[in-house]
């Protein structure tokens, strides 16, 4: 039999999660208000790093509204509870206590000192400018170079370095390559370059929030979080509360990219608080305070040495890297640079290969993962250094990137990090890009304009990229001395009138999980799309998961949930060759009907769902529920790809740099819902873009960050983004029964070298060979001044 | 003080206090959680509401300023269970990820069209500045305002 139905996967279905979000009727955790809730509100440090030699509340107790005014003393006496870090890279990993709120000494300017509990938002804020704090100046720590020396301040002397952790891979070592060192002694061409990745923030748009309810039988806390599983967990250990009190649900969050991935010391004063004084607390931060406190992201300086043949042909890339945690270690923080450490080769075939990072403690605002994680910085490393070495040599950018990538009959390939690429075609992804984009038109007119000494020059940048995505075997992260496996889970319920509803462990914070997963459970049980639910983010309904993040949540999640329906269908099986006295064998199960073959005769899941919970005529040993869960780990990454071709009008005269247009082709495998997809690439180019051209997050000298509001910190508007062409190729996984291999990441990690290789182009013949991130007008136009060719 | 204020077409007499802000007046005191902030320096316009049928950012208008006037939010724009136009254009065009800044940038959009019935893309890009938003990179936003302009022409409702 075959299905005469149109499929749900691959329909661009409007979203579910829409209704709510456009009409208001939302669930953002700062909405939620409980009878005799109380507000907190945290002083928080304006220096970076300082001793405290007094902190008097004493005035700030007798403000109007105010409860009471808590300092490290007073929630933790004993000093010994510390934000968790659940990757610690390797054994001898210094690991400094953060607490949750600072007893002794400041780390970084906005650490929080003191916690007021008022009865509204505004008492408590008004009651902070009465907490008198004296401190003394300790000497501050920001450049990652400097702390590294010998006669560098300590940002914790106790410690004895600012050194955090030290990590390797050699693929001459590990075996699965050759030796740079040699590759650099016997190379034709040696290209040694640095390159900046700037710290960048997050910022979603919903500002954290967390409220926690100790009223009833388990404590309830909400949390504008990407992972309330993990979150969970991580409470009961570092409080040392019983996991089964607890119960964390994330109602609608406004966005994450990474920066909710995050254990928070205010989320475990607001539990703290709420348990002692018996009554539900709120605390919800102000954009600046987040700006501050959130994690931030990147801020890696990379050495680089990539070694080639005159034909261009690579034959080594090594990689030394400076990563700055800030002043604490974040949930996996330290781990960040090794995402990407499989990454540098990308999709190239890169005989030998040594990659080292250098983690450093700086009096700064920590950082973690932000959108791409580790895997931005390294595709930006090697597709830059494209660039440069198709300079070196005299080629087209793109020509160079074939003569070393993998071609698509190389498939499966491993690569000189061990790592086996199961699918991909780069060459089909390249041409249709370049055809899009009308590349040999535009390199015409560059000449043109080039020839014309245009003051407005053209620059054409070219980045291919992959990335390891669904995150992630759960025995590879054990290898990587990973704090928690990567396995999802997902369950069906199967309801009695043949609706259906679905949990999964995943966490959407905007990524339309509610309208991808329902459009998969349609099709696996052949239902229509409108009958499925979708519950998450509440450990209550869904009680196991890890969460969402690094591009896992359908490559793993998605995949559990055909695991799940699978065992659905299985015993709907049996209990519809019973109602049909029929074998098992003999039924055809298509478009949710179970049809005995050669016949007529058939019957509906929803039939059986009904059959079922009536209970009244089942096989004997069968019980009367058809509810089916599954635990998925994957074997392996997936490893979406694609090509991205930015052109960049660079006006000599001012620097300003204006994206004239900007086509990418990605392959994310088997596509469940082509709008989701669209939109997923868009907002991670508009993210990838920004950090090439707008955002930065600045310290000054004394360890200020003046980039601390929407109004310092360039957060692209509509104005300041183009239209995107987006398309695809599908190049289906073969590692998961559904071919697919994640979205989430992709334009974030490609688009970045596109424009800053576009901006290089559109300068190169006056002699620029890089601007560093941002390109601002600025920097742009004293690269061109510095290397002396200004029109 | 005193104030009385029309909120999606209901009237409300309230005490306040001088400094509250127009967004918390809305939400802690009306309930009208749709409208959402989120910055304290009015760059993102996630907490825009109408004012006497003017866009403005609720976060920089003080409650008692709201006085005899009329503030129509988020939640008071359907009509008779039907969808305002442009927030069926924002679903149509996939137009919102998590949906945070969605409230303040369909209130702008409203306005937007308002004064420009028939944008072009730069139109809608310039007039939506105000707006941030962090997931959709703002392509389906823009798109979504100029499909509900076309189908808010007179002569657009079939297109």
């Amino acid at each position: 039999m075959t299905s005469t139905i149109e499929h749900e996967i691959g329909k661009a279905r409007r979203r579910k999660e829409d209704s709510h979000l456009i009409t208001g009727r939302t669930r953002w955790t700062d909405n939620i208000i409980l009878p005799g809730m109380l507000h907190l509100a945290i002083l928080r440090s304006p220096m970076a790093h300082a001793r405290i030699t007094n902190i008097d509340t004493s005035a700030a107790k007798t403000m109007p509204g105010v409860l009471a005014v808590y300092t490290a003393t007073d929630l933790d006496p004993d000093g010994t509870v510390g934000m968790p870090c659940a990757w610690p890279i390797t054994p001898d990993m210094k690991s400094p206590r953060r607490p949750m709120l600072a007893a002794d000494t400041v780390n970084f300017a906005g650490e929080g000192v003191a916690v007021v509990v008022a009865r509204s938002a505004y008492e408590a804020d008004d009651a902070l400018g009465a907490i008198d704090v004296d401190y003394e100046d300790l000497p501050v720590v920001l450049d990652m170079e400097a702390a590294l020396a010998q006669d560098s301040p300590l940002v914790h002397p106790d410690l004895g370095t600012n050194r955090n952790a030290a990590w390797t891979f050699d693929s001459g070592a590990a075996g699965t390559g050759a030796d740079v060192e040699q590759a650099i002694a016997d190379a034709e061409i040696v290209l040694k370059r640095r390159y900046r990745q700037q710290r960048l923030v997050p910022a979603f748009m919903e500002p954290r929030s967390a409220v926690v309810d100790p009223t009833g039988p388990q404590i309830t806390v909400w949390a504008s979080t990407q992972i309330p599983h993990i979150l969970k967990t991580m409470a009961a250990l570092t409080l040392g509360l019983p996991e089964h009190k607890l119960r964390v649900i994330a109602p609608d969050v406004g966005g994450g990219f990474g920066g909710k991935i995050a254990v928070l010391p205010e989320e475990l004063l607001a539990l703290s608080i709420a348990q002692r004084l018996g009554k539900p607390v709120k605390w919800t931060e102000s954009r600046s305070d987040c700006m501050l406190t959130a994690h931030h992201g990147r801020d890696q300086i990379q050495d680089l040495t990539l070694t080639a043949r005159r034909d261009g042909t690579i034959t080594g890339l090594k990689v030394e890297l400076l990563a700055d945690m800030g002043a604490y270690l974040g949930l996996v923080g330290p781990g960040v640079p090794i995402l990407g450490a499989f990454m540098f080769n990308a999709i190239y075939k890169i005989p030998a290969y040594h990659f080292t990072c250098t983690n450093v403690f700086t009096n700064k605002t920590l950082t973690d993962a932000y959108r791409g994680a580790g895997r931005p910085e390294a595709t930006f490393a090697i597709e830059r250094l494209m660039d440069e070495l198709a300079a070196e040599i005299g080629v087209d950018p793109i020509e160079i990137r074939e003569r070393n990538w993998i071609k698509h009959e190389e498939f499966p390939f491993t690569t000189v990090c061990g790592l086996t690429y199961d699918s991909g075609n780069y060459e089909a992804a390249t041409e249709k890009a370049t055809q899009l984009f009308d590349y040999a038109g535009l390199r015409a007119e560059q000449r043109r304009r080039r020839e014309a000494n245009d003051p407005v020059q053209l620059g054409i940048g070219v980045s291919t990229f992959t990335e390891m995505c669904g995150l992630a075997p759960s025995r590879v992260l054990g290898s990587l001395d990973y704090g928690a496996g990567g396995w999802e889970y997902a369950s069906i319920r199967m309801l009695a009138t043949g609706k259906v509803e679905v949990v999964t462990g995943s966490s959407a914070h905007g990524q339309g999980h509610e309208t991808a997963w329902s459009q998969i459970v349609a099709d696996q049980l052949g239902i229509p799309f409108e009958d499925v639910e979708v519950l998450h983010g509440d450990t209550q309904s869904s009680h196991k998961g890890l969460d969402t993040y690094g591009s896992r949540s359908l490559t793993v999640g998605g995949i559990a949930l055909v695991k799940a329906a699978e065992k659905v269908v299985a015993k709907a099986r049996t209990v519809a060759a019973h109602l049909m006295e029929c074998s098992e064998d003999d039924l055809d199960f298509v478009d949710g009907k179970f049809t005995v073959r050669g016949t007529e005769s058939s019957t509906s899941m929803q039939d059986v769902a009904f059959a079922v919970f009536m209970a009244h005529n089942l096989p004997d040993g069968i019980e009367p529920s058809l509810d089916s869960d599954a635990t998925f780990d994957p074997e392996n990454f997936s490893f979406p790809h694609g090509t991205h071709l930015c052109a960049t009008e660079v006006d000599t005269e001012t620097g300003k740099v204006t994206i004239r247009s900007y086509v990418c082709v990605d392959d994310v495998g088997k596509v469940v819902n082509p709008l989701i997809v669209d939109g997923q690439v868009h907002g991670g180019l508009a993210q990838g873009i920004a950090q090439a051209l707008y955002e930065e997050a600045v310290f000054d000298e004394s360890g200020t960050l003046s980039t601390g509001t929407f109004a310092d910190y360039l957060l692209p508007s509509a104005a300041d983004l183009p239209t995107f062409t987006t398309d695809r190729t599908e190049t289906a996984s073969t590692t998961n029964p559904l071919g697919v291999k994640g979205v989430g990441e992709a334009g974030t990690i490609a688009s970045t070298p596109a424009v800053v290789n576009a901006v290089v182009d559109a300068v190169r013949h006056l002699g620029v060979t890089d601007v560093e991130m941002p390109c601002s007008p600025q920097r742009v136009w004293r690269a061109i001044n510095t290397a002396g060719g200004a029109r | 003080m005193r104030i009385t204020v029309t909120v999606d077409g209901t009237s409300y007499t309230d005490d306040v206090e001088p400094r509250l802000l127009l967004v918390h007046y809305l939400r802690e005191r009306l309930g009208k959680v749709g409208t959402v902030i989120g910055c304290d320096t009015s760059n993102c316009g996630a907490c825009t509401v109408h004012l006497d049928g003017q866009s403005v950012k609720s976060c920089s208008v003080l409650a008692v300023q709201a006085d005899g006037r009329e503030v129509t939010t988020i939640e008071g724009i359907a009509r008779d269970g039907k969808l305002h136009p442009v927030q069926q254009a924002f679903h149509e065009n996939h137009a919102l990820q998590c949906g945070f800044c969605t409230p303040g940038m369909i209130m702008q959009s409203i306005d937007l069209l308002a004064d420009n019935p028939d944008p072009d893309e730069a139109q809608v890009r310039h007039g939506l500045e105000g707006n941030l938003c962090r997931c959709t990179g703002y392509q389906n936003i823009v798109r979504a305002v100029r499909d509900a302009a076309a189908k808010m022409q007179p002569s657009g409702g079939a297109s």
